[in-house]
């Protein structure tokens, strides 16, 4: 299988049926993208495929012949931090940052398809990214200075 | 069980069995010697915890664990406000295990702040003294003619000055001073300001390293397949059918569990691979099998009868103030009323995950740990090594609430790396964490109150539930006095008799602390029947926590206690390992908390049907918080509207994420109140994911607004007193919307039902 991770051209002849996020973790050796649950129940493995926010851990190799792949290490571009970037951390919002990851892809996603989300769009957007932490409220904050920036 | 076994000595268990009179919990002091020895010459060495190269960069030590509660940021804020550093010039070190140098390095109880403010504030001063002394000597002046400030030194004389590196070579060659000179609080430069998470670019950009994600040359993968009842053995497995896997390279058996449970691993089998996911289909081909031992019979409902039934027979009397059976017979009225919390799990958004490495006979291991030198002494008796020859370092924690302080996953990967003779991740799934954990335990109490002319004259509160004591001596079959003194040996109540009591309850699964531990059920139960007297007594409800709790005065939760048959001395309240005279239980402090809610929440104001605030206050881990909770219930769907949080931690460090901390608190605290319930059928957990294991999401997530009370009081702790006050909160807002009295939980649909 050919595909881009973060604009980089790769090839895999692995197992078809891994989730993309063993190949990210395990083989690419970027761990950025992390592991929660396994199971799409917690969205910590989130990454764009082709602009759209999926759940790594859902999404087999087999899948992403051709497709660019996005991850958090590609987010924003060397040190340059996008606006969401720069709100979450003015908003001083992770705690233990391991959902982060996941949390910004899925928001980064959301404000993508929608510039200028409702604080009830927001909350749908973002209810399949689980943080035991407890940062949403912040998590919101950032989203909405983000959209307004 | 030993009254030593407060609940600070949590980190004393496995080590001591029971006995903690070996704890290290202060900084130890180290010559300039031996610092000097360890660190290399020319470097200014004023502590285990500081060293200034001789360019000025400030080395500081930080031999806690970050798992979110920001002691990797806070412990740097204490040294560089005494230092007068410049942040920028901070270098901060995860430190690894070191017993010897860095003292302890249990990362729980809510102790690095509290534990460890003294040590790191001596270190930052006797460092600035130690500058100032060589610039003095160095310009020919008195050192009370030159201050440092923002990692300069400024001569006072002639206005002149110089950076700190101008001073290092010849300061390192100085006494490090005993006697230090600690700033005032007015010239504070970090400490009481808020300080920015050190992690701050790596979790924005994926650049974090958490124990789940670390990568050694060669390195390959493991999963497990453990019995699913603790004390279970292997029977069977098709090792070929797993090496026929691709990408699978060995299948290792992993030792059975001998009781008691410690910190020892499960058992099992490990499957190995090049990569997680082979390893995983490796597991499911491997088809283990298991006989289930003793604890096969484990089923929750069937114990919740066995703990009521423990409720009605014997007591064990841990407290005991006045008469209060007679009180009770003589009150003109009753209340009666019986609580349920049922097993918790931490779940923490990493699961455990430790990578070992031998190299010969060396051994080095990284672990998302809470206790890099527990993992160092509970591998070191499987693999024959002293825990010193360990190097164990404490990766970042994806959260952890308790869980990672036991580090059966550890001893995982080091047999498994020695076995196959190449560094091994031991990956943990979300499965294998929530089936395998050290769960917080199920617990059922009863409170009795007699109200005679107005005025509370009777308390008697019991609890059975399985005890922490029992995951390291099967003989502890009932609640420790260091559980009950998590919020019922210190209730702060002026009440004239009370008692407390406990019943049998043995555990069948390995029971653990949690995120404030028996404070959870204890202020629940206590919360909880302040509010039933209050509405029983046409009373509000800060007016009747202001009733009990009385005048104020400082509380010494000793004087009350009973001295158990065989005890080799009289009983003493633990107060998480704290003297009294440092960290005394303040009645004025708690109440200044529940006022201080109140006054936010508005609570006592008249709300439409259907809406409600419910208050309460726990004082734990020696500071003190209140949360008010406004609910919304319709046609039985709850929503948290609202909730306010007053904190007294005394000095807080670092002011944004000790509000951080009670954000998550209340987070924390409504998972529990709202979803998470553990359950045992045949020995094994039910629950695998988060879809059995609910935590709370973003819509269920209410603002938070929190007050920290300003005070110069030495700091309390921060990551676990939260959490207590939520839950009862939550429900006696419920009450006061509703009219209807939660007393179990989860509260799930109870309400629509």
């Amino acid at each position: 299988m050919d595909f881009k991770v973060n604009g980089k051209a790769v090839s895999y002849g692995g197992d078809a049926e891994m989730p993309l996020l063993w190949y990210l973790r395990d083989i690419a050796g970027m761990t950025g993208t992390k592991f929660g649950c396994g199971e799409g129940l917690c969205g910590a493995c989130t990454v764009h495929v082709d602009g759209a926010a999926v759940r790594s851990c859902q999404t087999f190799m087999e899948d992403v012949e051709g497709s660019n792949i996005t991850t958090i290490e590609g987010l924003g571009s060397g040190d340059k931090l996008t606006a969401l970037q720069k709100a979450w951390a003015e908003n001083d919002v992770p705690q233990c940052g391991y959902c982060q990851s996941g949390q910004l892809m899925q928001a980064a996603s959301l404000l993508s398809e929608n510039p200028n989300p409702s604080d009830e769009e927001i909350v749908d957007a973002m209810e399949g990214n689980i943080c035991r932490c407890g940062t949403y409220e912040r998590i919101k904050k950032a989203i909405r200075q983000a959209a307004g920036a | 069980m030993s009254k030593h076994l407060e609940n600070v000595s949590r980190r004393g268990f496995l080590k001591t069995a029971g006995v903690t009179s070996g704890l290290i919990l202060a900084a130890p002091m180290l010559s300039n010697h031996v610092m000097a020895a360890a660190r290399g010459e020319e470097e200014l060495v004023s502590s285990g915890y500081l060293a200034i190269k001789p360019d000025g960069t400030a080395h500081v030590f930080v031999h806690r664990v970050e798992m979110g509660q920001g002691s990797r940021t806070g412990l740097p804020q204490v040294v560089a406000d005494e230092l007068e550093a410049d942040w920028g010039r901070l270098h901060i070190e995860a430190a690894f295990g070191d017993k010897a140098r860095f003292g302890d390095q249990n990362t729980d109880g809510s102790t690095s702040i509290r534990k460890f403010y003294d040590a790191f504030r001596q270190a930052g001063a006797a460092a600035r003294m130690m500058i100032e002394q060589a610039a003095a000597n160095e310009w020919g002046v008195s050192v009370s003619d030159v201050e440092a400030k923002k990692h300069r030194v400024i001569n006072k004389i002639t206005g002149k000055s110089e950076d700190f590196s101008k001073f290092v070579v010849a300061a390192s060659k100085l006494e490090v001073p005993k006697d230090v000179q600690l700033k005032k609080k007015a010239d504070r430069t970090f400490i009481g300001k808020p300080q920015r998470n050190i992690y701050m670019k790596q979790i924005l950009t994926g650049g974090t390293q958490f124990g789940q994600d670390t990568i050694r040359p060669n390195m390959v993968f493991a999963v497990a397949a453990r019995p699913p009842v603790v004390g279970g053995k292997v029977t069977s497995y098709d090792k070929a059918a797993a090496m026929a896997v691709d990408g699978v390279l060995d299948v290792v058996e992993l030792p059975a569990l001998e009781m008691p449970a410690l910190f020892k691993p499960v058992g099992g089998v490990a499957v190995v691979a090049s990569n997680t996911w082979a390893a995983m289909k490796g597991r499911e081909a491997l088809n283990a099998q298991f006989e289930d031992g003793a604890n096969a019979s484990y089923d929750s409902a069937e114990y919740e009868k066995q703990l009521w039934k423990s409720i009605d027979g014997d007591s064990v009397t841990h407290m005991k103030r006045g008469d209060v059976d007679a009180a009770l017979e003589g009150a003109s009225k009753t209340y009666s009323a019986d609580y349920y919390v049922p097993h918790q799990h931490h779940i923490p958004m990493e699961p455990p995950a430790a990578t070992a490495e031998w190299n010969g006979d060396d051994l080095k291991m990284w672990v998302c740990c809470q206790d890099p030198t527990s993992v160092q002494e509970t591998v070191a008796a499987f693999v024959g090594k002293k825990p010193e020859e360990i190097y164990v370092e404490a990766t970042l924690l994806g959260g952890a609430f308790g869980r990672k302080s036991k580090p059966d996953f550890a001893v995982e990967a080091a047999l498994v790396a020695k076995a196959v003779g190449r560094p091994v991740k031991m990956v943990w799934s979300r499965e294998d964490d929530v089936r395998h954990g050290y769960y917080h335990t199920v617990a059922a109490q009863r409170v009795n109150v007699g109200v005679k002319d107005g005025k509370v004259t009777a308390w008697k509160h019991k609890a059975a539930y399985p005890s922490i004591g029992a995951t390291f001596n099967p003989a502890a079959d009932q609640p420790g006095a260091f559980e009950l003194g998590l919020g019922l040996l210190d209730m702060p109540f002026d009440t004239a008799n009370m008692q407390v009591d406990t019943g049998k309850a043995p555990a069948h699964v390995r029971i653990g602390w949690m995120r404030s531990v028996a404070n959870i059920q204890q202020a629940f139960a206590v919360g909880s029947m302040v509010d039933e007297i209050a509405q029983g007594e046409g009373k509000n409800t800060a007016d009747m926590w202001m009733e009990l709790i009385g005048f104020d005065r400082k509380i010494n939760p000793s004087v009350d206690l009973v001295k158990q048959p065989g005890a080799p001395r009289d009983p003493q309240y633990s107060n998480y390992g704290e003297s009294l005279e440092r960290h005394p239980v303040d009645t004025a402090r708690l109440k200044a908390v529940l006022d201080k809610v109140v006054q936010m929440s508005g609570y006592g104001k008249d709300m439409p049907k259907g809406k409600g605030i419910g208050i309460s206050v726990h004082r734990s881990f020696v500071s003190y918080v209140a949360c008010a909770a406004e609910v919304e219930v319709t046609d039985g769907e709850l929503k948290v509207t609202n909730a306010w949080m007053a904190v007294d931690c005394g000095v807080a460090v670092n002011p944004d994420r000790v509000k951080a901390q009670m954000e998550g608190a209340v987070l924390f605290g409504m998972s529990i109140a709202m979803h998470g319930e553990i359950t045992a059928k045949d020995g094994a957990i039910v629950e695998g994911n988060f879809d059995g294991y609910p935590v709370c999401r973003m819509s269920e997530c209410p603002p938070v607004e929190t007050a920290i009370i300003e005070s110069d009081a030495v700091p309390g702790g921060v990551g676990e007193p939260g959490v207590p006050p939520v839950a009862p909160a939550i429900t006696n807002a419920i009450f006061a919307a509703t009219g209807k009295r939660i007393r179990r939980l989860p509260i799930k649909d109870q309400l629509s039902t």
